[in-house]
């Protein structure tokens, strides 16, 4: 008796772990009316320490070959985490990549990265980046070695996991730890949809959401603004067209096949579409109201009853870019916890 | 009338450790060590990284500069036929023809018994493909020993990876004559909706005849495989370098997978090594 007793006490002992809470602001809690996630959070449970880390991470040259490019140079808090007015990557030697520099967020509901969808874990998304020639041109194992011997990164790795062993998973977990955290879910139209005390749609923005609802929201539906489906969206072919999709899936139906992004902070992320060749959302409106070409595997959502596109009048172009504006969440882009440490 | 005694005894302490007979006889519960030795070849001759000049079938001159695989999911089959499986956290082998000392698999804790083949995949299986990070540890370790054998920009491992040079290959813009052969993927099944991919993950299996592989105790049975590369050019599909001389993420990497599944076949089985 005497002997379960003393069992119980250190069981109970154990129990008060010394470890510090982790505060609410750094723990994952999907918005209201968010569908299920799509990250392996079993895998990774989130902490300060750990988010701190990735951010520290997340802002460090090291993760490039010279030390010049981080991740923040293509993916700038004030532009939604995408590259502000850079059509395509601009990375390390002053070398340009061949895309442009999707904005970050909302990504623990995306099972498939990139605009061709060809990574499927957003733990293995920071390699691509990193390896590539064109933008960090940095292997792995040498941004470890660099850690490994930094004076500031040892006594981080312990914070978040214990001890100063810097391996692959924690480095790549540290980074999605501090990308989990970056939700965008407190725009106006967010606001306005929980019907928030004060918060109020003009005519134009109604009228725009209508309009959106009517003509847009089945590639781009709310919640997250997007379907995370690939599509041709009918773009004019350039003379050495980017396959997108199909360059993963090898398919001939996924040919010039792109992800669809997301709406939420598209005011702030120009320029637009896969290649960046769209410097405004008037030129976006534009092309699918005339733009649209007969490319092989056109979505046909966008041939309909004989006509390409989809039928946008000048009011309802003007309504759709004053619905846009509130997408644009404040609160996300000066969130302190994202922005340089 | 003794024997029968002998094999009683034996049925009494099987589990306790019946070694009456002295050659063949094991308990249950042994484990022993077996090893398995990967010789790359060209033909009837030995393969020399860069050095070594051959012709391919389509009478094509090339070196090979780099040569490496995945040999992972080993399983052996007991003359009765149960399928002993090597445990599969422990069973990602990366052999590299550049460290010889990689190219001999020790496979430890096998079960005791006679087996009559042994089979293994060329590559990395879908699950572990997709596998958490945290699990891809050791051999699998991206930025680490699997560093060149991993794809970023699709998430996948290269399962096969074979490179050199070749007068006849097709020039690159830059006027190089090079060849690369880097075979992967696994079948897909990711995207919304989920996308079927060309599977190039291969099984190879060894049988050997009615000498059963004998796993004991105390001696270590030695299998010997070779892989024939020029095979990795011909069987079911001539390759030409003329023609193709990068092959990575292309239909074509199917032929190839399909040429060098048949480019391994077992040289020879020992048991008695000590």
């Amino acid at each position: 008796m005497k002997r379960v007793w003393m069992l119980f006490l250190i069981a109970g002992c154990s129990t008060v772990d010394p470890k510090p809470e982790t505060p609410t602001e750094y723990t994952f809690k999907a918005p209201e009316g968010f569908p299920a996630t799509a990250y392996r959070f079993e895998n990774t449970p989130i902490t300060q320490a750990g988010f701190e880390l990735g951010r520290s991470l997340f802002y460090d040259g090291k993760l490039s070959r010279d030390g010049s490019i981080s991740c923040a140079d293509c993916h700038q808090q004030e532009a939604a985490f995408s590259h502000f007015d850079h059509d395509v990557s601009h990375g390390i030697d002053d070398r340009l990549g061949t895309r442009n520099a999707p904005a970050l967020f909302n990504l623990a509901w995306h099972s498939d990265f990139f605009w061709d969808g060809g990574v499927h874990d957003l733990d293995l998304q920071p390699p691509s980046a990193i390896m590539n020639a064109n933008e960090m041109d940095e292997s792995l194992d040498r941004i470890l070695e660099k850690l490994r011997k930094d004076s500031k990164y040892p006594a981080m790795f312990r914070a978040a996991y214990g001890t100063e062993e810097v391996t692959t998973a924690r480095f790549l977990k540290s980074l999605s730890q501090f990308m989990l955290l970056m939700i965008s879910s407190n725009s106006k139209y967010d606001r306005y949809i929980r019907k928030e005390a004060g918060v109020t749609f003009t005519a134009d923005e109604q009228e725009g959401l209508r309009v959106f609802n009517l003509k847009c929201a089945t590639c781009h539906p709310a919640p997250l603004f997007t379907d995370l489906s690939f599509r041709n969206n009918g773009l004019k072919p350039t003379p050495n067209p980017d396959l997108g999709r199909a360059l993963i899936t090898l398919r001939d139906e996924d040919r010039l096949r792109f992800k669809v992004p997301s709406l939420r902070n598209i005011t702030e992320s120009p320029p637009y579409m896969h290649d960046g060749r769209f410097s405004s959302l008037e030129r976006v409106l534009e092309h699918y109201n005339s733009g649209v070409q007969a490319t092989e595997n056109l979505d046909p959502l966008l041939s309909q009853n004989g006509r390409r596109g989809i039928v946008l009048s000048d009011a309802e172009k003007r309504a759709l870019i004053a619905f846009m504006k509130t997408l644009k969440d404040d609160t996300f882009l000066s969130d302190k916890r994202f922005s340089h440490p | 009338m003794k024997l029968q005694y002998l094999l009683f005894a034996c049925f009494l302490f099987a589990g306790s450790g019946c070694d009456l007979f002295e050659s063949d006889g094991f308990n249950v519960d042994d484990k022993g060590t077996l090893k398995v030795v990967f010789d790359n070849v060209v033909g009837d001759k030995d393969l020399t990284l860069n050095s070594g000049s051959y012709v391919n079938a389509a009478g094509e001159t090339f070196n090979v500069t780099t040569l490496k695989y995945f040999i992972s999911n080993i399983k052996l089959t007991t003359e009765e036929g149960k399928v002993v499986v090597y445990p599969q956290e422990s069973s990602y082998f990366l052999l590299d023809e550049s460290d010889p000392t990689s190219l001999t698999l020790t496979l430890t804790d096998v079960p005791a018994g006679n087996y009559k083949s042994l089979t293994y995949m060329i590559g990395v299986d879908s699950l572990r493909n997709t596998m958490d990070v945290s699990k891809r540890t050791g051999n699998l370790d991206i930025a680490g020993k699997a560093k060149g054998m991993y794809w970023s920009w699709n998430s996948g491992y290269i399962f096969f990876k074979m490179e050199g040079a070749s007068p006849q290959a097709k020039p690159a813009a830059d006027g190089t004559t090079n060849y690369r052969y880097h075979i992967g993927q696994y079948g897909g099944g990711f995207g919304t909706p989920p996308v079927k991919t060309i599977n190039n993950l291969k099984n190879s299996t060894l049988t050997f005849g009615t000498d059963m592989l004998k796993v004991r105790k105390n001696k270590t049975p030695q299998v010997e495989v070779k892989m024939d590369v020029l095979k990795v050019f011909t069987g079911q599909y001539t390759m030409k370098l003329a023609e193709n001389p990068v092959i990575m993420v292309n239909p074509l990497g199917a032929n190839v997978s399909a040429n060098y599944i048949q480019a391994y076949a077992l040289v020879s089985m020992k048991n008695n090594v000590p």
